[in-house]
């Protein structure tokens, strides 16, 4: 089955199509990060006119390389939630225009269900059951995944985002948006043992995390080392960035660590837009290596939001004879335990 | 409105602590605005507010949604982060109007971000740096507000 995707939950615009006999056909993305830098963050309205701006020659662009006629697919997936209202709406209202001018079925994607079999795209994709770390911007959760549709929520962060709390931590140290790119590349030239920062909640049982409290323990540590300028020596600012790292990917580690054990899987995938972090992905290495498991991930641009993890998820649910009805669907906030099986 | 109000919170607990008395002081309705920089705790007082209301559950920063729901025990909390707000005409495109209705409390964090958009705060806090502790003033806009800070200072 050919299934064409498209993920607008957020600022990135992706298309791809994707094929369960010869695997990806095509794969487009436009960025909206350099629009949005100048603010800081994220705008949603200007997302969503964006996405309307670039969807329709994505989606031209995408059959161009596929080699394929528009419209030359079985299927049509489209990201329906979580994510953003108004840039949801662009992906799913033309998912479903298309479906319904092409007359192909067509069905609404879970977002996190993209990233989270988005190793499945890989050469040597893991397979069922895994534990699941699904780490951006928007979201930090364990996950145990029994099959496709079949989610358990281990643990997830009780207040910020690891991805947001890289964020923050980057504008506090005067370093540009987006900042957790920024802080890895200060970390690398940074001496990981001057500052330690506490790992938060891994003296309790469970699997639950908080990052917030490292925001405050970043900007004292900036605060006690500032000039009487208020400005942070270069090598300062590298050093308080690799202790702030150390301590968010250590916390994930023992948490995923905990995961592991509390399943006893043995297959550990790391998703979204943080699961490109260099320095989590070697933490984790040694981890699973002692716990004699192994770890999966994404090839870097699929470990942010794309098009090519809906076409494939969307593939996987449509190949078992689901579809969603003609309406236009989306869900700002969708719980991922709440998805039906396959 | 010449008194002053502020405490001293020297730890995360008791600003948790604190915000649970805010709780009972709105009795879950008003507006009230959270000033502070990044990592003074906006979101921890938050938190306090929301569990004093009796919410067993995370509250997760609102950063990246603009805005979480929560409903306890028949009160309507509205938890609002305005920071990655460009231009407080955003607030339109979300509807922002509905959410300000009287039935509800609504925190509001960044509320620099929303200008123009924004009702009158019954009050206003401000979370500062004190040593590695935080000092909390504030300060009522309305008549509900003066009640709110009154009571806060009991």
């Amino acid at each position: 089955m050919r299934v064409l995707g498209i993920e607008t939950s957020c600022d990135e615009t992706g298309v791809a199509i994707y094929d369960s006999e010869q695997g990806l056909l095509g794969d487009v993305l436009y960025s909206q990060v350099k629009m949005h830098a100048e603010y800081g963050g994220v705008v949603p309205e200007l997302a969503s006119r964006d996405h309307v701006r670039k969807l329709l020659p994505l989606l031209d662009e995408v059959f161009q390389n596929a080699g394929l006629e528009k419209g030359d697919v079985d299927a049509l997936a489209y990201t329906s939630g979580p994510g953003l209202i108004g840039a949801l709406m662009v992906g799913a209202s033309t998912g479903r225009a298309l479906a319904l001018a092409w007359d192909k079925p067509a069905i609404g994607v879970h977002h996190m269900e993209g990233h989270l079999l988005a190793p499945m795209l890989e050469e040597h994709p893991p397979s069922f059951p895994f534990v699941a770390l699904l780490v951006s911007g928007g979201h930090t959760q364990l996950v145990q995944v029994d099959g496709i549709g079949q989610y358990a929520l281990l643990g997830e962060s009780l207040d910020d985002a690891a991805g947001e709390a890289f964020d923050k931590a980057a504008k506090m140290l005067g370093l540009d948006y987006p900042g957790g790119p920024l802080v890895a590349q200060h970390a690398l030239q940074g001496d990981r043992t001057r500052f330690r920062f506490p790992r938060p909640m891994v003296d309790r049982p469970g699997m639950d995390m908080s990052f917030s409290g490292l925001k405050t323990y970043t900007l004292n540590t900036a605060n006690d080392h500032r000039d009487n300028d208020g400005r942070i020596d270069d090598q300062t600012m590298c050093d308080i960035a690799a202790a702030f790292e150390e301590a968010v990917v250590d916390t994930l580690a023992i948490k995923c660590k905990r995961a592991l054990q509390h399943t006893g899987f043995k297959q550990l995938i790391i998703a979204g837009g943080v699961s490109a972090n260099q320095r989590l992905r070697e933490r984790l290495e040694e981890m699973v290596v002692k716990e004699r498991a192994e770890l999966f991930y994404a090839r870097p641009e699929f470990c942010t939001d794309n098009g090519a993890m809906i076409a494939y998820a969307g593939c996987q649910r449509l190949m078992a004879g689901q579809h969603s009805g003609l309406e236009i669907v989306t869900k700002p906030r969708w719980p991922l335990d709440t998805l039906a099986p396959l | 409105m010449s008194k002053e109000y502020r405490i001293e919170l020297p730890d995360e607990a008791s600003m948790v602590a604190f915000g649970a008395k805010i709780a009972q002081a709105t009795q879950g309705h008003g507006v009230i605005f959270l000033l502070g920089d990044l990592g003074m705790g906006k979101t921890t007082l938050s938190r306090g507010v929301i569990r004093g209301f009796g919410h067993q559950g995370s509250v997760k920063s609102p950063t990246y949604t603009l805005v979480e729901p929560y409903e306890v025990n028949g009160k309507h909390i509205y938890h609002f982060d305005l920071y990655r707000l460009s231009d407080p005409e955003e607030l339109e495109y979300l509807g922002i109007r509905d959410y300000f209705d009287e039935q509800a409390l609504c925190l509001v964090e960044w509320p620099d971000k929303g200008r123009g958009m924004l009702p009158v705060a019954d009050l206003v806090l401000q979370i500062a740096l004190l040593g590695y502790g935080r000092q909390l003033s504030w300060t009522p806009q309305t008549a509900l507000g003066q009640i709110m800070a009154d009571k806060l200072m009991s």
